[in-house]
């Protein structure tokens, strides 16, 4: 076997690729990138065998009648929606390597098979029979405060005790 | 999401989140990661490939029920490609393209402007 080296750090920065094409592209304020020292933690309550899990996707829908004219356009609004619901759900606007793969196979982004299957083999309890949408902000603010703390509220009401969160 | 984390988090949910911006995902700060060094798309495993899109929800798992501390950050032992080409194509930007990208972005703002003036005067 060949021994491998590298001259690079292998990991794209995203923050630095983007802040360089869209000052390629003109766009003077780059974006400030949420950042912080310390994060929270809660231990989990229980066995996760008796957990129920709730899938939050930045995936979303859109209304039936929509045009996309600017970014402005999109409504970005949290949502949930059971999970045999995802006919329709959209990422095309959402910014992701459309050149190098696609996302037409729903389980490369929203586990809901594989945790079906988890239910199945006793690795968790239950799967929350909603998934939720939260939607990619420029705000922070609108993430931490309306977004979020909605995602939270459904999440009570569906009794989800703990969260798989995948960003595209 | 790594906002969205914080905040269940820090109201008793405990989370994982699985991504691929490893960067976006460990400056925001969230108490356990999977990351899936993948182009930006399917961090939940290759299209089509169940058996790898399993592995790395079972990681997703053992991580939320594993972890010790916050920022604990899991690389799965995946690989999109032999082939690391992705990696420069994506959002590329170099003396090649400069002047395309200048132009495309002064022809975006400008496509901007029109329908902002359009609709103020709807």
């Amino acid at each position: 076997m060949t021994e491998r080296r590298r001259t690079h750090r292998s990991h794209l920065s995203y923050i630095d690729k983007s802040r360089e094409y869209y000052s390629a592209s003109g766009y003077e304020q780059p974006y400030g990138w949420a950042t912080h020292d310390d994060a929270p933690f809660a231990a989990l309550a229980k066995p996760l065998s008796e957990c129920r899990v709730g899938l939050v996707t930045t995936s979303y829908f859109l209304p039936s009648d929509f045009v996309y004219e600017v970014p402005s356009d999109l409504p970005r609004v949290p949502d949930a929606r059971p999970v045999d619901d995802v006919e329709g759900l959209d990422n095309q606007y959402l910014f992701w390597a459309k050149d190098e793969t696609h996302t037409d196979d729903l389980g490369s982004f929203l586990p809901i098979t594989q945790m079906q299957a988890m239910v199945d083999q006793g690795r968790i309890g239950s799967l929350s029979p909603r998934y939720y949408c939260l939607p990619t902000q420029y705000s922070h603010r609108l993430t931490e405060r309306r977004d979020a703390p909605q995602i939270f509220q459904w999440m009570v009401e569906d009794e989800v005790d703990v969260a798989v969160m995948v960003p595209l | 999401m790594g906002l969205g984390a914080r905040h269940l988090e820090a109201n008793g949910i405990p989370t994982v989140v699985i991504g691929s911006a490893r960067d976006i995902v460990e400056e925001c700060g969230v108490p356990r990661f999977v990351f899936v060094d993948f182009p930006l798309g399917n961090p939940c495993g290759k299209p089509g490939d169940l058996a790898m899109q399993n592995r790395i929800a079972t990681l997703a798992l053992d991580v939320l029920e594993g972890a010790i501390a916050p920022r604990t950050t899991v690389q799965a032992p995946e690989v999109w490609a032999d082939d690391d080409g992705w990696r420069d194509r994506f959002m590329h930007v170099g003396e090649d393209n400069r002047k395309e990208l200048a132009a495309a972005g002064a022809e975006r703002r400008r496509h901007q402007d029109d329908v902002r003036s359009r609709r103020a005067e709807q």
